[in-house]
């Protein structure tokens, strides 16, 4: 598998040259790196050219790099006080921000040629400009539709050329993008039924959110390259 | 007479064809489809999102609760994500165990399609025939896990324990007669294995039963031949995967061509569809059937030789033996910062994908080197298959809408996540 895989690697070097860019990947899985300007040109070649025969678009996954790499305990040192529980509520943020970060934002298309028996996984930077954008593959891969709709409710990129961007998941109505990491996880509405009114009511949520595990990063020797190229060999 | 318009018509949430949550807004004319639109995200809960807020291990059991009928399934593609970012090597008796319970999983699950979807087009007596055999399946699960459902039975490195040597029995009650009460747990004397092998010499015999009722049904030919037909390039274009796609004449199954687990150590055939209508879906899904339970049957025969652990001893990841940490200090350690604050997980990205009795199931996991991961995201097969609902039912009666649901197998835990 990992023989075929260089093979179709060097093959997509050979083709794309500086516009797939390789991402060192830890499962023997391949990842490329695409311009988002460049998206449409590399997905249509991807697909209909022979050697590649990517004719399946098996997932569109969007991802928010905010806060990557960050943690909410430090390991490293040792501190005088332990972990509260008590995380202070973040404040609602509508990202009125009139940009990004370039790398804040990703979509990351799984592909799988049935052919030739090979995935790929391109990721595209979104870029800074808010609302992110990006161009749709719908015209290339039709199941790519619902895919890019559910990106959109969760994450807020607009898809250009897609034919119908409505939210999928959230409630009718619904305001903000979920999955962004500064949306809290416990929401920022709540519903009940008002007897009095006799209609279903939305107020702030009223719970205070609680980290009962506070997020952690500990280097763990095991796992560092060179030991396991020891150990494997 | 005013020439009649097309008009719309709300078809769900609360309808009992509609598989759970469905709500379709449809456009007729008379009493033909000219549109779809699937409403969903009734069920939505934001696993992918809760996901990220607590350590891996802890999230094993929102994974049964997506497609909560083929709830193994689910978990396997979680923690061989989670194994391929550690690069655990899981022990072969646990590989086994999981291809076995991946194919129980199977069988629950298209049962439950087969009735559900027998009972959507009027065959009513298959509900009944099809609960029947899944009685049985849920007590294996019940035996290995303490429960009938969401077992929560696979972890990283391996599956929770080893498989019981006997199975729970049914106990007295006036109810039953002693005769009745030993009938009813003949087969439950021995071990789980002598009971799921005993499964395995019946079923057959099941299906066959299931097919006599409906194979050559007129009515049920009536209601699926022709009824939509998905061509094999429209099925790769629409990233259908699973029976969908076989039943379209795509001979493609990650059992075979991205083995898992054992599933290279076993043998079975993948069925193939011709037409791509709701009859060959069925045709090819009940033929399924028939391999899981061939692979079943060489699991139990394996399982029964090979004696071995089921989980791998690297405590970092998995907890040590109760009795071990009665006087051994490290142990202790290691089952508390397992329990509380869990494993990290190099930085890193996979995708592990299983043939989930729907299609294709996939994880994507990032993570960034946390005892939680980064970002999780489910690839449901179900999901992609109900986009392309309006597809599928253009031009059909309003009565083969149910039909087109039902072949589509939707479950609302997965695709609403």
């Amino acid at each position: 598998m990992s023989d075929r895989s260089e093979t179709l690697a060097s093959r997509i070097d050979e083709r794309f040259g500086e516009q797939l860019r390789r991402v060192s990947s830890t499962c023997g899985e391949l990842t490329f790196e695409v311009d988002k300007d460049d998206l449409i040109e590399v997905a249509t070649a991807l697909r209909n050219e022979a050697e590649f025969g990517f004719e399946m678009l098996m997932d569109v996954c969007g991802v928010d790099y905010q806060g990557y790499g960050s943690h909410e305990w430090t390991t490293n040192e040792a501190t005088g006080s332990g972990f509260s529980r008590g995380v202070e509520r973040q404040p609602v943020i509508l990202d009125e921000a009139d940009e990004f970060d370039a790398k804040r934002f990703a979509v990351v298309y799984h592909l799988l040629s049935l052919q030739h028996n090979f995935r790929l996984r391109l990721r595209a930077y979104t870029g800074t400009s808010n609302p992110p954008m990006i161009r749709s593959v719908v015209d290339i891969w039709n199941g790519a539709n619902w895919f890019e709709r559910e990106v959109f409710d969760l994450f807020g990129i607009l898809f250009e050329g897609h034919p119908d961007l409505r939210r999928i998941l959230t409630d009718y109505g619904f305001i903000g993008h979920p999955f962004r990491k500064d949306f809290p996880l416990s929401g920022n509405v709540e519903v009940s039924y008002d007897a009095d009114e006799g209609r279903v009511v939305y107020k702030p949520v009223s719970i205070e959110p609680r980290t009962l595990v506070p997020r952690v990063i500990r280097d763990d020797n095991r796992y560092s390259a060179d030991l396991k190229d020891a150990t494997d060999g | 007479m005013a020439e009649i318009q097309s008009y719309t018509m709300n078809f769900g949430p609360q309808h009992p064809a509609a598989h759970g949550v469905l709500r379709l807004v449809l456009e007729i004319e008379g009493e033909v489809i000219r549109k779809a639109d699937p409403h969903v995200g009734l069920l939505h809960r934001g696993t992918e999102k809760l996901v990220e807020s607590k350590p891996y291990n802890q999230s094993i059991g929102y994974m049964d609760r997506l497609d909560y009928v083929s709830m193994m399934c689910n978990e396997h593609a979680y923690v061989m994500a989670i194994e391929k970012l550690l690069g655990v090597q899981v022990p072969e008796r646990a590989q086994y165990i999981r291809v076995m319970f991946d194919e129980i999983t199977r069988i629950l699950n298209h049962l439950m399609w087969l009735g559900a979807h027998g009972l959507d087009i009027g065959a009513m007596t298959m509900f009944l025939y099809c609960f029947r055999e899944r009685e049985d399946l849920m007590d294996c699960y019940e035996a290995v896990s303490g429960t009938r459902m969401h077992a929560t039975y696979y972890r990283p490195g391996g599956v929770y324990r080893d498989l019981p040597d006997s199975m729970p029995k049914y106990q007295e009650s006036k109810f039953r007669s002693k005769k009745e009460l030993d009938r009813m747990n003949a087969n439950r004397e021995g071990s789980i294995l002598d009971f799921i092998e005993s499964f395995t010499d019946r079923f057959p015999a099941c299906v066959d039963e299931y097919e006599t009722l409906l194979t050559d049904n007129r009515i049920w030919k009536q209601r699926t031949v022709n009824i939509g037909v998905v061509t094999p390039d429209r099925a790769m274009q629409l990233g259908f995967s699973g029976p969908m796609l076989r039943g379209s004449g795509v001979e493609w199954d990650l059992r075979k061509k991205q083995p898992y687990a054992a599933y290279d150590k076993v043998d079975f055939d993948i069925p193939v569809g011709v037409h791509g209508d709701c009859y060959d879906r069925y045709l090819v899904r009940v033929e399924e059937m028939r391999q899981s339970n061939r692979i079943i049957r060489q699991c139990v025969d394996w399982l029964r030789e090979n004696p071995g652990p089921v989980i791998v001893d690297d405590h970092k990841v998995t907890p040590p033996q109760r009795v071990e940490m009665k006087d051994d200090m490290e142990s202790l350690i290691h089952h508390f910062k397992l329990f509380t604050e869990g494993y990290c997980v190099p930085e890193g990205e996979a995708y592990a994908v299983v043939e989930h009795p729907k299609g294709e199931f996939g994880i994507y996991m990032v993570s960034d080197g946390a005892n939680k991961p980064y970002r999780v995201k489910i690839r449901a097969p179900g999901f992609a298959h109900l986009s392309a609902m309006s597809e599928m039912v253009e031009g059909h009666m309003l009565a083969d809408v149910v039909a087109v649901i039902g072949t589509q197998d939707i479950v609302f835990g997965e695709v609403d996540r």
